[in-house]
Order: structure tokens, then C-alpha cells, then sequence
């Protein structure tokens, strides 16, 4: 009955009406089926009663010991403590290991070092040339890294916001292309990788349909342009889904009426995309690009599984060479990559404070 | 109902009591990598072990190659790791390594069987220990489709053929054919110390310190650079990967995409399995340089790890399996070349193997014999990884055009020299 309720409405004020009729439907249907509802969940409801009680007398003995003004702590500190755990320990940890050197496991038989690991990675004839660095993988990294950002985030930003204002219009399927264009964000960043591996391989999906359609087998992985181009096209189309639904939300913040006065003075279309969408928009879009930014500059796992990091070390990014230089390397060089993420570490911090500083201006 | 209910009762009760009589047994964790069957192989064998040693059971960790040369050294280094493990760095996990000769019940045997191979597994000055055996002991070399060959019309190049002339035909066969890879040869610096070796690369000088850019070194780069310029070889395996990242051709090579792989006698029993007789594959002699006709030598050995809480045990179980009969009949069934002297002396049959798979056991037992003295020093010094990996990222960095071989050549100098500075800082 509902559906054809949807249905009726052929011109959009009066579709506009029925939703606003149809509205307390939902709020009142419930009620008869609630009862055998209540019952379905009983158990649990009984289960949570006896956890509260179980939990509840120490609780109770807990505060009266520390006060009713200290308890926001008691129930911060397991969280505090696993952070601390997993989190600031092994940054501490990282720290000890990039002024060692060696290749033995435990800071404790490692040799003090110094400045000497950041110094080597920082040894370079000119920054703008990775070949005459000492170390010149980590400078290839940070160019690769720095390339796959710039593309990556002018893409990510461009589609995601087209995939936004698409998805935000009155569209036949909205919920469903609503879907399909987060479902890639749900899957494993390998096994993303791993199906355009085999989409783009030599004897790939792409080159089947290339070669039936009369053109020339592409080594894909072969050239550096392409490896890099398909490096942002699988991570734009894996991580779009998620950007998208965050404009998403931000279209649907904007007030109706904004755009009804613009529709009533005759205000075309672009205009109003550029002078009423976009400024009011602006906040969640500066939130996506400090997001973004951080997450190209961490990437390692689709790219590394998808090109290796190669041609030569065309798509080799930061993380890559961290990890080869740790685990990978004959010589696990441990102090190195240590280094190494201290400085990667630096620059992340400083985008996400940057992330911070705009989220609360836009709160502001 | 309850009858049965019962029952199970009794006999969930029953095992739970056997299993704790079981925890008097003594457990030994094995980690162990598969290029073909040997895993089924040794499970096998463990198996029978375990019948005849009631106190000792063994579990076989079955893990990727991967796992072996990139998680069990950071295991090892924090003390932690299995008790025994498969292994083919011996030299660099040598600190690490069991001596197995206090627990031994005959170390002169052991040592007569496995000597030259027990150097590899030794560090450096040590001459006495004994960590273990070897479960194979390999050869690089190549394998050749010869019904490409035959469909292309070309004769095959005789046994004492240069690369050079093995390089020419194979391009006149892939141009026939349509083959996408002519030669293609593993990324992996191993493999291209087979080719380096021939070309007179000695890595090493007389006083035991790296000199690793040689007059041989630079002919065998600059033919493999040449060869993916003329399209000898293909770019995918050598220029789409950075670092050292190991690319095989098996793929390519069992789709009769490769006219000819040069890769090691542990592919055997694998191509026996996936090629079969769906085309004519045949191992030939090691293509010859100016200095000789040697492949590189190396070899997979089962070794004790020094953190191990029960040597003994240990040491038993390696010892059974190390036995001339035991390990005669893991080399058949594997169809591994022997890495023991006196089974090797014997000869191993190899009765499960298909005529083609026999033919190139036997090439490559030949191959063994013509193992340049170069090669063992190359394959036996405690560095050789190190150079193996530079050499190959490097020359890997200059196929694929970022730069230029001479400065590659710079390049693998100061990683080798950088890397070594690295290992011998100690606190």
C-alpha cells in the first residue's frame, strides 16, 4: 500500500507532500508488533540485567573510593591503556630504535647511534633529485609518494564530489547506486589489488577486451606512466565510496529552501552549484581533503600488491621502502626504517592537525 | 538417546585422558617451505618417526617461502622460533643454528655425508659444528621447450653453446612462434650469479673482502640489460617489481609462453606435475662464458635452532632423517638432487619420476660436476645474500631505464658496503 502511495505522486510538490503526510506512518506501525519483539529480545534483556548487576557492586565500591568527580578517568583508562599499549609504546619503541644501528632485535644490545640513521637519510646532494641522495630509495619513495598524493587527491576529490552531487539528485535507484558506490570500500585493500591485478595483467580482462577490439596487448606494469596511473585509479575507485557518502551528508545538511529561493529568482544551474553548493559545502570539503591527503601519503598495501613498487622503483611509496628496509632487506635494517617512519611520522602529524583545526572550525 | 550421549560422554573423557598421558611426549615444532611434494614427503617420514618414537611428536609447520626469508629472522633474533626449520640462508641464520654434535650418536658420519655442505651452515672460524643436514642441494640451470623448438624449425645449440648463441636462437624461435618470452630467467640475484659466474664474477677476492663489481659482473649485467633491450627477455619479470622482490616464470613457462626458463633443479618435480607430457620440456647444460660452464650451487637445509629447549630430541629426530636410507628415499620421492656424499656416490633412483623429469635429474646431476669452484666460494661466503639482493635491485632499476648501468654499478658498491657496515655494528 505504501508503495503505490509512493507512486501516486507524478509532480514533485505533491511527492513532496505525501512524504510529509506519510511521516508519522512509520512511528505508529510499529506498535501492535512490538509486544512479540520485546519477547525475541527477553533473553538478552535478562542477560544484560545480570551483567549490570555483576558489574555494578564494584563499580559502586569504585566510587566511593575515587569520588564521583574522578569516575570520567576509571572509565577512560582502559581505552588509555590500550592506546598506550599499542599505540604510544611502540612509538616510544620506534624512537629508541632509529638513533641505534645494528641488526640486533633488542634496543638493549643495540648500539647508540645517534643522529647518524637521519643524517644518512637526509645525506643528499639535492632534494629535488633523488639520484644524488645517499640514500636514494627513501628520496624515490618520498617523490613517488608526493606524485601519487597530488593525482590522487585531485581525483579522489573531483569524483567523489560529482559521485555526491549525482547521488543527492532525485535519480530512479538512488539507494542503490548509493550502495554500489560504497561496496568497494567494504573490501580488503589486497583484495581490491589482487582483482585489478588480473583485470590489468598481460593475459588480463583489459588486454582481452583491447585485443578483440583490434588493438595491441599493454604491459601495463611495464611502463612507469601506467603503473603510476593505475596505482590512483584502483585506490580512487576502492576509497570513492567513502569520500562520496561524506559529501553525501554534507549536500543533505544544506537547507531546501537556499535552492528554492535560487529556483525562484531563475538562477541556472552552475551558478547555483558554485555560489550556493560549493561555499556551503566547503567545510566537509576541506575534512575530505586533509583525509585524503593523510591516507595517500600512508599508502602502501594496494599499490605494493598491485605494481610491487615497480617499474624499477617507479611506484615505490615511503611505507614500501620503510618495510623493505625493516623486514625485506638481507640486512634487516631496523634503526634505518625506524628513522625513517619518525620523519614520515612528523609530516602525518602535521596533516592531522591541520584535519583537526579545520573539523573544528567547521563545528565552530 | 541418552545411551548415546553416554557413550560420547565416555569417550570425550576417555580421549581427554589420553591426550594427557600424550603431554609426557616431547613436541618438536618444524617449519618447513614446499616447492613441490616434499612437504607430503616428510610428513611421511614423520609419521614413521613418530611410531618409533612414541615420546617424541612432531608438528610440521607448513609456511610460505616468504615467511622463511622475511619472519623467521626477526623470530630467531628475539629468541623466539620453531625447533627445527627449513632453510636456504644458512649463512646468515648461522648464529642461530643448533650444534647438533654433542647430541649425535655418530657425528663422524654425519659430518663424512654432509662436509662440504656443514661449511655453509657454520659461522665464520667455526669448523666443527653441525647444525644440519641437507634436504636438497640444487643447481641453477635452464629448461628448454623443445617443442617450440621443433615447431619453429631451429636447431637446438649443443651442450657447450655460449649464452650468446642460446640468446640468438631463442629470439629466431620466440619471432617464429609468438612466444612472449624467449629467455626468461628468475629475478632473483642468485640466478643471475649462474650467469655471472660463467662470466668469470668472483665477488670475493683473495683476502675474503667484497669486490664485487669484476670485469665478469659488468659483462653479465650489461647482457642482461642488452637482452631486454633486443627483447631476448621480457621486461615483466625483471623491470615490474622493485627491490628484490623474487619473480619466477613457472606460469609462463607451463603455458609454453617461455622458449627457455633458466631457473634451478628444485623445479623438477613441479614442472613433472603442472607441464607433464602437454609439451617436450628438457633441462640442458648451463650455456658457457668466457670463464666456464658453471650454474650456482645451493640447497635447502633442515637445521636445529640453537633456542630450542630440547636439543636431544632434536638432534634425534635430525639424525633419522639425515640416515643414508631415509634421506635416500626423501631425495627419490622429491626428485631433489642429493645433498648427501655417499647417497649422491651411490646414485638415487627415481621411480615415481617421468621420463622427461628423469631426463633432467640426470642433467642436472651432471651440472652439479661442473660447478665452478667460483661458484661454491660465491654461494658459501656469509655476505652473499647481501650482494645478491643489491645486484638484482639494481640491475633491475636499470632495465627498467631509471638508470644507467654505471651507476647501478656505484650503486650495488655502496648498498653491499653500507649493508656489511650495518651487520658488524655491535654494541
Amino acid at each position: 500500500m505504501t508503495a503505490n502511495h509512493r507512486n501516486a505522486g507524478t509532480t514533485r510538490p505533491a511527492a513532496h507532500r505525501n512524504r510529509q503526510h506519510r511521516s508519522p506512518e512509520p512511528m505508529t506501525s510499529p506498535a501492535p508488533s512490538a509486544a512479540p519483539v520485546r519477547a525475541r529480545f527477553a533473553p538478552f534483556e535478562r542477560l544484560g540485567l545480570a551483567l549490570v548487576r555483576l558489574f555494578d557492586p564494584p563499580m559502586r565500591a569504585v566510587q566511593r573510593l575515587v569520588g564521583v568527580g574522578r569516575m570520567p578517568y576509571v572509565f577512560l583508562l582502559p581505552n588509555a591503556l590500550f592506546f598506550g599499549v599499542f599505540v604510544f609504546l611502540p612509538i616510544g619503541i620506534n624512537i629508541v630504535f632509529s638513533v641505534t644501528g645494528g641488526t640486533a632485535l633488542f634496543p638493549s644490545q643495540r648500539p647508540y647511534v645517534g643522529g647518524q640513521q637521519y643524517a644518512y637519510l637526509l645525506d643528499c646532494g639535492s632534494y629535488l633529485e633523488p639520484a644524488t641522495c645517499r640514500e636514494d630509495h627513501f628520496w624515490r619513495g618520498v617523490a613517488n609518494t608526493l606524485k601519487f598524493t597530488i593525482f590522487q587527491m585531485i581525483a579522489m576529490v573531483l569524483f567523489s564530489l560529482a559521485a555526491a552531487l549525482v547521488l543527492n539528485r532525485p535519480i530512479r535507484g538512488r539507494g542503490f547506486f548509493r550502495a554500489v558506490f560504497f561496496f568497494p570500500v567494504l573490501l580488503s585493500p589486497v583484495v581490491v589489488a589482487l582483482i585489478w591485478k588480473w583485470i590489468l595483467q598481460r593475459d588480463g580482462l583489459l588486454n582481452a577486451v583491447l585485443t578483440t577490439a583490434g588493438g595491441e596487448k599493454i604491459l601495463f606494469f611495464v611502463d612507469p606512466g601506467w603503473a603510476m596511473f593505475w596505482s590512483v585509479f584502483v585506490s580512487v575507485w576502492a576509497h570513492m565510496g567513502f569520500y562520496t557518502l561524506i559529501l553525501l551528508a554534507g549536500l543533505q545538511a544544506i537547507p531546501r529552501d537556499i535552492y528554492e529561493a535560487a529556483e525562484m529568482d531563475g538562477t541556472r544551474p552552475w551558478r547555483t552549484l558554485v555560489r550556493i553548493t560549493l561555499p556551503l559545502l566547503w567545510p566537509n570539503l576541506l575534512v575530505v581533503l586533509v583525509l585524503v591527503l593523510i591516507r595517500s601519503v600512508q599508502v602502501f598495501d594496494e599499490v605494493f600488491v598491485l605494481t610491487g613498487g615497480g617499474p624499477g622503483t617507479a611506484t615505490m611509496m615511503i611505507v614500501q621502502y620503510i618495510y623493505t628496509t625493516a623486514f625485506a632487506n638481507q640486512v634487516q635494517n631496523f634503526g634505518l626504517a625506524a628513522a625513517a617512519s619518525v620523519l614520515l611520522g612528523l609530516v602525518l602529524f602535521g596533516l592531522t592537525l591541520l584535519q583537526l583545526y579545520f573539523t573544528r572550525r567547521k563545528a565552530a | 538417546m541418552t545411551k548415546t550421549m553416554w557413550a560420547l560422554g565416555c569417550a570425550l573423557a576417555l580421549s581427554l585422558l589420553g591426550s594427557t598421558v600424550a603431554q609426557a611426549q616431547t613436541t618438536l615444532r618444524m617449519m618447513w617451505y614446499s616447492d613441490g611434494n616434499e612437504g607430503e614427503v616428510m610428513a611421511d617420514l614423520l609419521k614413521r618417526f613418530e611410531d618409533k618414537n612414541k615420546d617424541i611428536k612432531v608438528v610440521l609447520d607448513n609456511a610460505p617461502f616468504k615467511a622463511i626469508t622475511e619472519t623467521l629472522p626477526v623470530q630467531l633474533a628475539s629468541g623466539q622460533g620453531p625447533d627445527i626449520a627449513r632453510i636456504t640462508d644458512m649463512g646468515g641464520l648461522a648464529p642461530f643454528l643448533l650444534d647438533l654434535r654433542p647430541h649425535l650418536k655418530d657425528a663422524a658420519t654425519f659430518e663424512k655425508n654432509y662436509g662440504p655442505f656443514l661449511e655453509w651452515m657454520r659461522v665464520p672460524g667455526n669448523t666443527t659444528a653441525i647444525p644440519g643436514y641437507m634436504t636438497q642441494l640444487t643447481v641453477t640451470g635452464p629448461f628448454v621447450n623443445k617443442t617450440l623448438f621443433e615447431q619453429a624449425g631451429v636447431p637446438m645449440p649443443g651442450p657447450k653453446a655460449t649464452w650468446e648463441e642460446w640468446a640468438k636462437a631463442l629470439k629466431t624461435v620466440a619471432d617464429k612462434v609468438k612466444a612472449p618470452f624467449p629467455l626468461a630467467l628468475d629475478r632473483s640475484g642468485h640466478r643471475f650469479f649462474g650467469l655471472a659466474v660463467s662470466q668469470g664474477a668472483k665477488v670475493v677476492d683473495a683476502k675474503g673482502e667484497p669486490a664485487v663489481v669484476d670485469e665478469g659482473f659488468k659483462r653479465a649485467a650489461q647482457l642482461i640489460v642488452d637482452w631486454h633491450k633486443s627483447g631476448v627477455m621480457s621486461k615483466e619479470l625483471w623491470g615490474s617489481v622493485s627491490g628484490a622482490a623474487y619473480r619466477g616464470a613457472n606460469e609462463e613457462f607451463k603455458n609454453a609462453q617461455v622458449v627457455m626458463y633458466v631457473s634451478g633443479s628444485w623445479q623438477i618435480a613441479q614442472f613433472d606435475k603442472t607441464v607433464g607430457d602437454a609439451f617436450d620440456w628438457v633441462a640442458v647444460p648451463t650455456p658457457c662464458g668466457p670463464a666456464n660452464c658453471s650454474g650456482m650451487p645451493g640447497g635447502a637445509g633442515l637445521v636445529g635452532i640453537k633456542a630450542t629447549k630440547n636439543p636431544a630430541e632434536v638432534a634425534r629426530l635430525l639424525e633419522w632423517l639425515a640416515s643414508d636410507e631415509v634421506v635416500s628415499e626423501f631425495y627419490s620421492r622429491t626428485l631433489f638432487v642429493p645433498g648427501n656424499l655417499s647417497v649422491a656416490k651411490k646414485g638415487v633412483a627415481y621411480p615415481s619420476a617421468k621420463p622427461q623429469a628423469a631426463a633432467a635429474l640426470k642433467v642436472f646431476g651432471e651440472a652439479v660436476a661442473a660447478i665452478d669452484p667460483a661458484a661454491y666460494k660465491i654461494q658459501g661466503w656469509t655476505n652473499s645474500r647481501i650482494v645478491f639482493n643489491a645486484a638484482i635491485s639494481r640491475i633491475g632499476q636499470a632495465v627498467s631505464g631509471e638508470t644507467t648501468l654505471d651507476e647501478a654499478y656505484k650503486r650495488i658498491e655502496s648498498d653491499v658496503a653500507q649493508q656489511i657496515a650495518e651487520r658488524a655494528k655491535k654494541q
